[in-house]
């Protein structure tokens, strides 16, 4: 990132800066759709559409490495995960009746109500509280730096790894040291969570503890690497 | 590079795309059938039943295209794009001949690679549950775990190559390497072939997909053209994967003769011997079972992969 001498001003866009708005209004739907919609299943799908979306974002601000790391660990194994979580549990999903049937609006609309949750207002609370915070200092920290997309490419993995490894050296030792921890931290609840056989150790998903308190210490393992 | 040169490049790639998964299928039937003491299709085009996928095909878009009643309509239908996609994307950046043999170059083209092919087992996981059908869950199911598993040894053999070259890149990969690197980086190279084959649900890794337990796993409720989309996505697959390993461990266009401009025909041979193990192993080996494969990945390729960083770190100090 570098400081430009004249802020080239938000007036008369470029094509890059269009794409990037258009891209970042999609994005913020298919986030939004993320945390709305009744069916689980459905909310990952959307929540790799808005991942996907982040990443072209990146990709116009030339962060090319990170574009694909968000892929390969977002997409590619963060949301393979949720979906495989959401599949052992009995989440509600679409009625098991036919269309045509008498019954199929009422169990409809009785898979809507168990999808919904009573937190739903203090979520939306601390979720518009969450942005707030994070786009005032986002905003304010880099208020001035402005990337020329066209002059070079900033983001690329060599640039990253350099940056990463002579300036950043140890946030990233010690953030790795946490997922350690977290990872170690994954294993000894799914062991507990095998020993007592049904009780569910996650204590989110009740009655679902069983099936994925079996073999989880590989899968749980496998998100703190990324 | 102008309109036309990247028109001509992405044109290639797609024949290339719609040509080679039908040779290796091709090749299955004949190789396959000569292996097991048959001959294989012999009518469809005349010569040798050349044109049996072909008429395959024709059969194939001429089925109705069924939706299941209980399914989740929209995801269903979209679960073949997502599945086949990932492939062509990928097709685009790997490298067959020296000098700008590529679809497109990527400054982190060995993160790309691995990040789009990760990202399209979601079309097997997508079809698995909107089918809305128990066994084709059961293999969506089984996909996600079999891909959690052996995507962390293939991401770790890929990198062991990458510190090896000093590179992100797939072009710069080939062209660092030297011939004592396929002893060097054997296990890795092995660890990659086999999680790669496991990522396809290529027997012997085919308990998703494993007829005789849960019928055709995610694809059971597939028919007509959708069905053909996903068969086409594990075949571009398994070019998609001899082309990575050739490029990543065996030096890809390097070869007798290769500055003649003979080079590309050294990365198509390799990756077609590849795809000849690769349809061998399907005849050979006996399918493994689900707790097998997932403990075959934990147990042994994740700690192989990780002798092999080290191995590669070691050299590379030592050397330097």
């Amino acid at each position: 990132m570098t400081l430009a001498a004249a802020h080239p001003g938000f007036l008369s866009p470029t094509g890059v800066e269009i794409v990037f708005v258009l891209v970042g209004i999609a994005t913020l739907a298919a986030a939004v759709v993320t945390v709305t919609t009744s069916k689980l299943v459905h909310a990952a799908l959307w929540l790799v559409a808005a991942l996907g979306g982040i990443a072209v974002e990146y990709l116009l601000l030339t962060a090319e490495f990170i574009a694909w790391v968000q892929v390969l660990i977002y997409v590619g194994s963060v949301v393979v995960l949720l979906l495989f979580g959401l599949m052992l549990t009995k989440a509600p999903i679409v009625p098991t009746v036919p269309r045509g049937h008498p019954s199929y609006g009422a169990l409809r609309a009785e898979a809507r109500e168990a999808a919904d949750s009573g937190n739903r207002w203090p979520a939306l609370a601390v979720a518009l509280a969450a942005a707030a915070t994070l786009v005032t200092v986002v905003v304010d920290a880099f208020r001035s730096s402005w990337i020329d997309v066209d002059r070079s490419v900033q983001g690329s993995a060599g640039v990253t790894g350099e940056v990463l490894f002579q300036h950043w050296v140890l946030p990233f030792e010690a953030l790795s040291v946490l997922l350690l921890a977290a990872l170690v931290g994954a294993i000894i609840l799914s062991r507990k969570g095998g020993a007592d056989a049904g009780e569910p150790a996650q204590g989110t998903e009740p009655g679902q503890g069983a099936g994925q308190g079996e073999q989880p210490g590989p899968t749980a393992g496998r998100e703190e690497q990324g | 590079m102008d309109v036309l040169d990247v028109a001509l490049r992405l044109v290639a790639v797609l024949v290339v795309f719609l040509t080679f998964p039908l040779l290796v299928g091709q090749t299955e039937h004949k190789v396959m059938a000569h292996m097991q003491g048959r001959v294989g299709p012999m009518y469809a085009g005349g010569f040798h039943g050349w044109a049996q996928l072909v008429a395959d095909g024709v059969k194939f878009a001429q089925k109705e295209d069924v939706v299941p009643d209980g399914a989740d309509r929209r995801i269903f239908q979209l679960a073949p794009a997502v599945a086949l996609l990932p492939y062509l994307l990928v097709l685009i950046v790997i490298p067959f001949g020296p000098d700008g043999g590529v679809g497109q170059e990527i400054d982190a083209g060995i993160f790309f690679v691995l990040a789009v092919m990760g990202a399209g087992v979601l079309g097997s996981l997508m079809g698995g549950w909107a089918s809305a059908n128990k066994f084709s869950l059961l293999g969506g199911l089984r996909t996600t775990a079999q891909l959690i598993a052996y995507e962390l040894p293939m991401l770790l053999a890929a990198a062991s190559v990458a510190m090896a070259a000093g590179t992100l890149s797939l072009p710069g990969i080939v062209e660092s390497f030297e011939w004592w690197w396929v002893p060097w980086q054997i296990i890795g190279a092995l660890v990659f072939f086999i999680a790669g084959l496991a990522e396809l649900q290529r027997p012997p890794f085919d308990a998703p997909v494993a007829d005789s337990e849960i019928i055709f796993g995610a694809y059971t409720e597939y028919t007509g053209l959708r069905f053909a989309l996903f068969l086409l996505a594990e075949y571009a697959g398994i070019v998609v994967l001899c082309g990575l390993t050739t490029v990543l461990f065996l030096g890809g266009w390097h070869g007798p003769f290769a500055e003649d401009g003979m080079g590309w025909v050294w990365t198509l041979l390799k990756a077609a011997i590849l795809a000849f193990v690769v349809i061998w192993l399907r005849v050979s080996y006996p399918r493994l079972r689900e707790d097998q494969i997932m403990r075959f990945a934990w147990t042994t390729l994740v700690p192989l992969a990780l002798f092999q960083i080290a191995l590669t770190g070691v050299v590379k100090v030592v050397i330097q």
